[in-house]
């Protein structure tokens, strides 16, 4: 496997690094957050609205599958 | 107080914040509000093609929009470029570096591109006479993992450098650099509305970024370890993520945390690779194990196996209209199952 080799680390002395990353937590931590509740409800309606138009989970047909072989015809 | 040490101070209340906020809108969890729901039917998929073509590991592929051609990368030094309902190559791309992590299919169906261990992102046009090289994107200074197309004339990167970039196909510059994460950048995915993106990193994060202001809007945190896949799920209000703590993840991103993992104690391998259903509730997740686990995605139970490969899958992918997934590994074949 292809070695992750290991990044730059910026050094944690580094006064401008940590301005940075507090400037991030602020951008961060002002997000509005919806209740999980709320969050998991949407998700399963969007995965029941759209359960019939997935393939994989509903089954293909033979006739509609392009993947399926055709069997070959044989005339008697 | 040196300023650092207030530094220190403010970003310690900052992350303590955080996580209480998270915290207060922890009302239920997914598999508790997901218990009513009927359970996936248990899903065995059949080995439709078995794409045989490339001399060495598979690192990655990307399907087409056209839900038909797909591509795919080696280290034997080639794209391949398959039609997949027939199993023919139509096209194949030798690569001047043959240390390839990564490829992508344009939407258009006009270009294709590929990267690796050059840390460079090529970018070749399929629609002229004979395969060109249309622009080398060369400016990151680690290896290349992810590129993905907004259109024929952006590229958005994720690289070892630890950065993602947004490049200009006509200048082959940089537009935006994304500096956030303190780990190598291992994936990407865009959202459907294509104004943000996911990258997923060697220092266990996820993150969201706005693609026009370059800015991260958001981290995910919860794994162990080097996160390698990711991807929105359809409906861009969550995502997945795939790790080397042998765990995927869903976290949403306006309840702004983790939501469900999925795991199993019998399974001790790293996630590589994953996909979704196109409804969302299939999860399709590579594993060094040779196989691709499937997973309820709202359950989190793991619901079928695609078992076939002689390698570890590396890469995994489901075409826009969710007909088939195609697993690829280092046993150097793709397989197509439906």
């Amino acid at each position: 496997m292809v070695s992750k080799m290991s990044s730059k680390m910026v050094g944690s002395n580094n006064l401008a690094h940590a301005r940075r990353m507090v400037q991030q937590l602020r951008v961060e931590a002002s997000i509005e957050r919806i209740k999980v509740s709320k969050a998991s409800a949407d998700l399963m309606r969007y995965c029941g609205e759209n359960a019939k138009y997935d393939p994989l989970l509903m089954g293909i047909p033979a006739s509609e599958n392009p993947f399926k072989d055709k069997k070959p015809c044989t005339i008697l | 107080m040196g300023e650092m040490e207030q530094m220190k101070k403010e970003a310690e209340a900052l992350k303590t914040q955080i996580e209480a906020a998270r915290k207060a809108v922890h009302d239920t969890d997914m598999a508790s509000a997901a218990s009513g729901v009927a359970p996936a039917p248990r899903v065995q998929l059949k080995t439709r093609r078995n794409l045989k073509g490339h001399l060495a590991k598979i690192y990655a592929m990307h399907w087409s929009t056209d839900n038909r051609l797909m591509v795919s990368a080696s280290q034997d030094g080639k794209l391949l470029i398959w039609d997949s309902h027939s199993g023919n190559k139509v096209n194949a791309v030798p690569l001047k570096s043959s240390w390839v992590m990564t490829c992508a299919y344009a939407p258009s169906g006009n270009l294709v591109a590929s990267g690796g261990l050059d840390n460079m992102c090529t970018v070749y046009n399929l629609k002229t006479p004979v395969i060109k090289t249309v622009k080398e994107l060369d400016a990151h200074t680690g290896y290349l993992s992810c590129a993905r197309f907004l259109s024929d004339t952006e590229v958005l990167t994720a690289s070892g450098d630890t950065t993602c970039a947004l490049w200009d196909l006509e200048t082959g510059k940089q537009k935006t650099v994304f500096l956030n994460h303190v780990g190598d950048c291992m994936c990407l995915s865009l959202s459907p509305d294509m104004n943000s993106f996911v990258s997923g990193a060697c220092d266990s994060l996820a993150k969201l970024w706005d693609i026009r202001d370059g800015q991260c809007k958001q981290t995910f945190l919860g794994h162990t370890s080097d996160i390698n896949a990711i991807s929105f799920y359809p409906g861009g209000n969550a995502i997945i993520t795939g790790s080397d703590d042998c765990t995927c993840k869903m976290y949403d991103l306006r309840a702004d945390q983790e939501l469900i993992t999925y795991q199993d104690a019998a399974l001790n391998s790293g996630v590589t690779s994953l996909a979704l259903s196109m409804s969302g509730r299939l999860i399709f997740a590579g594993y060094d194990d040779f196989n691709c686990n499937i997973w309820d995605s709202l359950k989190g139970e793991k619901v079928g196996v695609l078992s076939g490969h002689d390698n570890r899958v590396s890469c995994t992918g489901v075409p826009p209209d969710g007909m088939c997934v195609c697993t690829g590994s280092w046993d150097s074949f793709l397989k197509i199952w439906n």
